[in-house]
């Protein structure tokens, strides 16, 4: 009888986990390719005015980013209050925008290098004067597609 | 003598754990987010090679003070009024009928001391140095909507869709490219009807 003892029908056998972390490590693997770290970290204040007429920014590879901005509290003692420009990881003055343009564009495919937007996201309580340098420099490096980074909401809302 | 086994198997049932953990990890700390922002082209730094005379009557003069203050073709406004009047000078199309700037599609005032024509009508944006980051966007925000408006309504007519919803699929970069080549042609001749003209450099009128 033992010979048959062995068969226990109606027990379902165990699924195997076998192939368990495979699968976990191609999830892994996709986020690992996707995620995007922030290369700079912020050192100015950077709080985007609002705008309802957005368009969206495709393709992260076309931009080119400039933070304007107060100095965080860290570096206010160093830089004091007044807003100011940030490339890359550094402070700047705007006569330094033109040259990092450059660099920046020199670093791209050649054939991204014609319909590259610089993209200006500059904190809702700096002044026009410094954006008009960045203009200007702009400008001078023909860099003339521009990008006012804004939140998605009513304009209205920046009067506040 | 017995005989030596090999290495000892290494438990992997703890792989998947780890394997976890990572996965945990990569998953709070990735955001797939797009920034928007509002499109805009800066004018070349060459002065064109001559002067182009514009008429007084198709400039709209937007001036902002550094109290956040809108002055628009020399009347003191409230921003909330400034996308009204944008739209009332665009669309205004002065010129008589016969003339060959005669604009067929407006439906403004056609009052003589406006615009002639959509073509022909221009927003020059001033404003001071001290002037908010954020009333400067407010302000470009509302010219922006205003042509957006207006486009909107001809792509209605025309098309039966709004042309900011053509727009953004004609620079979705998943549209295939069929309905992009049909799309475009389209924006375009939306685009012509109402060509978005604001300046920002200064601009000599005579």
């Amino acid at each position: 009888m033992s010979k048959f003892a062995k068969k226990k029908d109606g027990d379902v056998p165990a699924v195997s986990t076998a192939s368990l972390p495979d699968i976990v490590f191609m999830l892994l693997f996709f986020f690992m390719t996707v995620t995007v770290m922030k290369d700079s970290s912020l050192k100015v204040e950077n709080v985007l005015p609002n705008a309802s007429e957005v368009k969206k920014l495709e393709k992260k590879d076309r931009v080119i980013y400039i933070y304007v901005g107060k100095p965080t509290r860290e570096y206010e003692k160093v830089f004091g209050t007044e807003p100011k420009i940030q490339l890359n990881d550094k402070f700047a003055n705007p006569s330094e925008v033109g040259d990092y343009i450059l660099m920046e564009r020199a670093k791209k495919a050649q054939e991204l290098q014609n319909v590259l937007t610089t993209a200006l996201k500059v904190d809702k309580n700096a002044n026009m004067g410094l954006i008009s340098d960045i203009k200007q420099e702009l400008r001078k490096v023909n860099a003339l597609k521009v990008n006012y980074t804004t939140y998605e909401g009513d304009a209205f809302r920046n009067l506040e | 003598m017995a005989r030596r086994a090999g290495a000892p198997e290494v438990n992997a049932g703890s792989m998947a754990d780890i394997a976890f953990l990572l996965l945990i990890f990569f998953l709070v700390t990735t955001t797939i987010e797009t920034d928007a922002g509002l499109d805009r082209m800066l004018p070349p730094i060459e002065p064109p090679d001559q002067d182009v005379v514009i008429k007084q009557k198709n400039i709209f003069q937007v001036n902002i003070n550094k109290n956040g203050q809108l002055l628009a073709d020399d009347e003191l406004i409230e921003l909330r009024n400034l996308r009204e009047k944008a739209i009332a000078f665009l669309d205004n199309g002065g010129a008589p009928q016969g003339s060959p700037e005669y604009c067929n599609y407006c439906k403004g005032a056609r009052d003589e001391s406006s615009s002639d024509n959509p073509s022909k009508a221009i927003i020059s944006l001033k404003n001071d140095r001290e002037t908010k980051y954020s009333t400067y966007i407010t302000v470009q925000n509302e010219l922006v909507g205003a042509y957006n408006d207006l486009r909107n309504r001809e792509a209605q007519r025309l098309f039966g869709k709004d042309f900011t919803a053509m727009e953004a699929e004609y620079l979705n970069p998943e549209t295939p490219s069929s309905v992009k080549d049909e799309l475009k042609d389209k924006v375009k001749r939306i685009q012509d009807l109402f060509p978005q003209k604001l300046s920002e450099a200064e601009t000599s009128t005579n």
